[in-house]
């Protein structure tokens, strides 16, 4: 899922500062998973804004609504319903629904809630560690199914590095040398020689050097 | 400054028995402060981040919550969650530029005891020092 994180409220409270009304617009997809910007926080990040501006001295009226997902044409249509109630949208989607209402509706102004940091999985209760860098070149099969783009720091392709001790990355003791585990992993499967295998140079234009990315599925275009 | 606080107490019914006692008069004769309004629920656990800033919201100088031991709640977890919960607002309130004092978790025995008034009078001097809330400006 993609995880994000609240952005600090100084910066969100300068983004209303002029607004006399705004609605906070929760997204009910991978951000409500991650409890970074679901309708729960979407209502903590209501009263927040309004105790911050009561503190400036400034009223605002602010209310919370929530969308089954912020990217995705049929949903972003439902905020026609507010449409001229509220000076702006404060979205607690990731980037990309902030994206998307900007690019749908172009007399609505949108602010971001939140910072999009990655793509990751829940390794504990409260804790999410990036997992995938959405390259367009997976090389998963290769490596154990472990990403030596997402997880290594120097996202190396002919790992290690030389740097890690103990099975650690260089860069903090807390960080597993991803490498070591590709290797550990493959010899658990008796593919071990799968290391000796040179990756070549990588083209590196599906990873977004090539520009904004785009899949186009003629099979379910109408 | 002096002033009058008004000041939430968000409590576990194991840790606000004494509010029940001598048909509800024993926190006033120990001297428990008049300006604590006292919320009594089933667990702290169930306390939420939206609830405690909702108190400030209408206009609580300070909000405490009293919940059972860390180790030893009658509900395994719930004030170890409640305690994470006010930490949460402590550092939402100090992001505002608001003390975090302002908030604040206890963790006492069940039952009766005196430590209830105790952090009762111990919160409302508190609140006093650092004044009225800045959000009722």
């Amino acid at each position: 899922m993609i995880i994000a994180e609240r952005k600090p409220m100084a910066e969100i409270l300068e983004m209303v500062e002029d607004c006399e009304k705004v609605l906070v617009l929760a997204c009910r997809g991978c951000v409500t998973v991650c409890s970074a910007g679901g309708e729960r926080e979407a209502d903590i990040l209501s009263s927040l804004i309004r105790l911050g501006m009561k503190k400036a001295g400034k009223s605002i009226e602010v209310s919370t609504a929530s969308l089954v997902r912020q990217c995705d044409r049929e949903y972003v249509a439902e905020i026609d319903q507010w449409d001229g109630e509220y000076d702006a949208i404060v979205s607690t989607a990731c980037g990309v629904g902030v994206n998307f209402i900007s690019n749908l509706r172009k007399d609505t102004m949108v602010y971001p809630a939140l910072n999009t940091t990655f793509f990751g999985g829940s390794a504990e209760q409260g804790e999410w560690t990036e997992q995938c860098a959405g390259c367009g070149d997976c090389v998963l099969h290769l490596t154990g199914g472990l990403c030596p783009v997402a997880r290594c720091a120097k996202s190396l392709m002919n790992g290690p590095c030389g740097g890690s001790v103990d099975g650690r990355c260089e860069i903090r003791k807390d960080v597993e040398c991803i490498w070591q585990s590709i290797h550990d992993r493959l010899g658990s499967f008796d593919r071990s020689a799968q290391m000796e295998v040179i990756a070549p140079i990588r083209d590196w234009s599906t990873a977004g050097h090539g520009g904004p990315r785009k899949v186009v599925r003629d099979d379910l275009t109408v | 400054m002096s002033f009058d606080p008004a000041i939430t107490l968000f409590s576990c019914h194991y840790t606000s028995q004494q509010s029940c006692s001598e048909e509800g008069k024993e926190l006033e004769q120990l001297g428990f402060p008049e300006s604590i309004n006292l919320v009594r629920m089933p667990c702290t656990g169930k306390l939420q981040v939206r609830t405690l800033l909702q108190a400030f919201e209408d206009g609580a100088d300070g909000v405490y919550v009293v919940g059972c031991p860390v180790v030893g709640c009658h509900n395994a977890k719930g004030s170890e969650r409640a305690a994470k919960r006010v930490e949460v607002v402590r550092s939402a309130l100090e992001e505002l530029g608001v003390e975090g004092g302002r908030v604040q978790m206890y963790h006492l025995p069940r039952g009766l005891h005196p430590e209830f008034v105790e952090k009762g009078k111990e919160m409302e001097n508190r609140i006093r020092d650092l004044g009225p809330s800045p959000f009722k400006s």
